[in-house]
């Protein structure tokens, strides 16, 4: 006597996907008559993650600042920070960016990877700083797709209870 | 070249895993070509992106082990998007190197092995995970952001020039941009209504393609290629052994490759690097690259057709299969490779020069068949399992020099007529790498 009943069989893979949540495992039957055994396998990892030399950077974010970079060698500004400079590979030092720029790119984002669906729709934006020869990445809030424009004026925000991630700051049209 | 094998891509093969996918690509190969055996091939070189969609890793010694190419040299290669041409010239490096006379490249990708959103996250933790990922972890995200920008330099400041409300003006050039998108996108499906391997073969409108879901504004559902299951080989060998084993062999005469910043917001605003049939006054007021357009594709073709002799490429080749995971990297990429000046990627996608000639679009295409580009249907229609994709192409080049669409789809319409020399464009996260390989026939 079998000790598990044989799995129910599909035809469509996306029956498949909903018969792994509930029981583990389904049986696919493709066009050809040929049937698979598929089970539900999760996996998680929890990462130690060290941000290194970029550290000042997330420390700022929960002080309120914006931390950018700029090389000791040639004076190149990196909004996006830099620990060397990719222009003439010289060691850069810390220094504060304004909290306004302007939207260099923008985009509305209608889905996500997994972690952020429960987001959507969320606003991209690439921020130019007044000083700053590269752009930063964040998100655009306070506004939706229609209010958006290149060139348009923001401002950084700062999460209150941050937590050490580049969400801890995001911007808002200049009022 | 002297032999491709694909299989056809799928949504989901839970029938075969990637061992039997490869193993049927190159079952498919090898019964071209009688006597090219596994004895006659020297070693491998094995292309997969990720390792967290197999969650098996050394999958590429489990693919050679599968073939039976143990203990014959193998490398396992992987460079985001463009890892299927990274593997397709890693393969020609080992027989331009004199290391070994006949080489398999494979490549593969099971990406139905997780739900869609979580396989966009797996694709985007190629992307800078301090700074990009966890703002959405989304590429397509990342690619409307430079559409945005391409749109606002190209079209904003070109065909709306006259308007003075900012606002107006940019909205019209998005609409105006996206209308121009879904031609690559209708050109694209219908194709592949003649390529057997295709994924989505589908007869689509102008107006299908805009209506189908918002995916990354302005980027809709049809604008964007998916995710695939799929495996495909090529067999590379020296000249002198190509002749033993077929009549109809296909020359590699040039390679390059390009890279670009991981991230989009370090991306310079500098000089566009020339190709012979360009001057430095037509991009006299042009930041470059800055987040709209591909400097690595640049340079892989920079350096491609420099080897391959090409001063024009338009004039120079006969066909080009790129690399359109979004119809907006197809038009970015017409400039990248100097198909048309920077700037006129919209209105060369409008002329119709990179679609077939004699087939039936449902818009007017006056310059078609000037250079058909993704005459296979690309990756909109053909699919993307990634490790595969770069050598997908180089097996659709392949017959199409060979003259032997005919006889590989089982339809004439997609052969292009007299084709002697075409080029392949494999293309890695928001451009940060890129590989040309031009391709020409050999008899």
């Amino acid at each position: 006597m079998p000790a598990r009943p044989a799995p129910k069989v599909f035809t469509k893979f996306r029956e498949v996907q909903e018969e792994l949540g509930k029981s583990g495992a389904a049986i696919f039957r493709d066009a050809a008559g040929v049937e698979s055994l598929i089970i539900d396998s999760p996996y998680s990892i929890r990462y130690i993650h060290s941000y290194a030399e970029d550290t000042p950077f997330f420390l700022g974010l929960a002080q309120g600042k914006l931390m950018g970079s700029k090389c000791t060698g040639c004076g190149f500004v990196y909004a996006t920070p830099r620990g060397h400079c990719m222009e003439c590979g010289e060691p850069t030092n810390w220094l504060e960016l304004p909290k306004e720029g302007r939207v260099h790119s923008w985009t509305t984002c209608q889905f996500g990877s997994e972690a952020f669906l429960k987001d959507t729709p969320y606003n991209l934006c690439l921020v130019e700083f007044e000083g700053a020869g590269s752009l930063l990445l964040a998100r655009l809030k306070d506004c939706v797709q229609d209010d958006i424009w290149v060139g348009m004026p923001v401002v950084a925000k700062f999460d209150p209870k941050p937590k050490y991630s580049i969400t801890d700051v995001w911007f808002v049209p200049k009022k | 070249m002297v032999t491709g094998g694909v299989t056809k891509f799928a949504k989901a093969h839970p029938a075969m895993d990637f061992r039997l996918m490869v193993k049927k690509a190159y079952d498919a190969a090898l019964s071209e070509i009688p006597n090219l055996t596994k004895d006659r091939i020297d070693g491998t070189r094995i292309s997969y992106f990720s390792d967290h969609f197999t969650r098996q890793l050394k999958a590429a010694s489990m693919v050679q082990d599968y073939l039976g190419m143990n203990p014959k040299g193998s490398i396992r290669l992987e460079w985001g998007g463009a890892t299927g041409g990274e593997g397709f010239q890693a393969a020609y490096e080992a027989v331009a190197s004199g290391r070994m006379d006949t080489v398999l490249a494979a490549g593969f990708e099971t990406m139905s092995r997780v739900q869609t959103w979580k396989g966009n996250e797996f694709i985007a933790l190629a992307s800078d995970t301090n700074y990009d990922f966890p703002l959405g972890g989304f590429y397509t995200g990342y690619y409307a952001l430079m559409v945005v920008r391409h749109i606002h330099e190209y079209i904003r400041k070109t065909r709306f020039a006259h308007i003075k409300d900012e606002r107006e003006a940019q909205r019209l050039a998005i609409t105006e941009g996206s209308r121009i998108m879904s031609l690559v996108s209708v050109k694209n499906h219908l194709n592949a209504l003649h390529n057997p391997y295709a994924q989505y073969p589908k007869r689509l409108t102008v107006e299908d393609v805009l209506k189908s879901e918002m995916i990354s504004y302005p980027l809709t559902r049809e604008q964007i290629c998916t995710m695939s299951d799929g495996a495909a080989v090529a067999v590379l060998c020296t000249a002198e052994r190509a002749k033993e084993f077929t009549d109809k062999p296909v020359e590699i005469i040039g390679v390059g490759t390009g890279t670009d910043t991981m991230r989009l917001a370090d991306r310079p605003f500098g000089k566009v690097p020339l190709l012979p049939h360009e001057s430095a006054k037509d991009y006299e007021n042009l930041d470059y690259p800055g987040v709209h357009s591909f400097r690595a594709g640049r340079a892989a073709g920079r350096e491609a057709f420099a080897m391959a002799g090409i001063t024009d490429p338009k004039k120079e080749l006969d066909f080009i299969e790129l690399h359109d995971a979004y119809a907006s990297s197809e038009i970015q990429t017409y400039e990248d490779l100097g198909l048309c000046r920077y700037g006129e990627g919209y209105g060369f996608t409008e002329s119709g020069a990179p679609f077939l000639k004699g087939f039936r679009y449902p818009f007017p295409t006056p310059k078609a068949g000037e250079i058909p580009v993704n005459p296979s249907g690309g990756l909109i229609a053909c699919g993307h399992p990634v490790g595969a994709t770069g050598l997908m192409q180089a097996v659709f080049a392949f017959w199409q020099l060979q003259g032997t669409i005919d006889k590989h789809f089982g339809d004439p319409t997609l052969q292009i007529r007299g084709a002697k020399r075409g080029a392949i464009h494999s293309h890695a996260g928001t451009g940060s790498a890129v590989t040309v390989s031009v391709l020409q026939r050999g008899f």
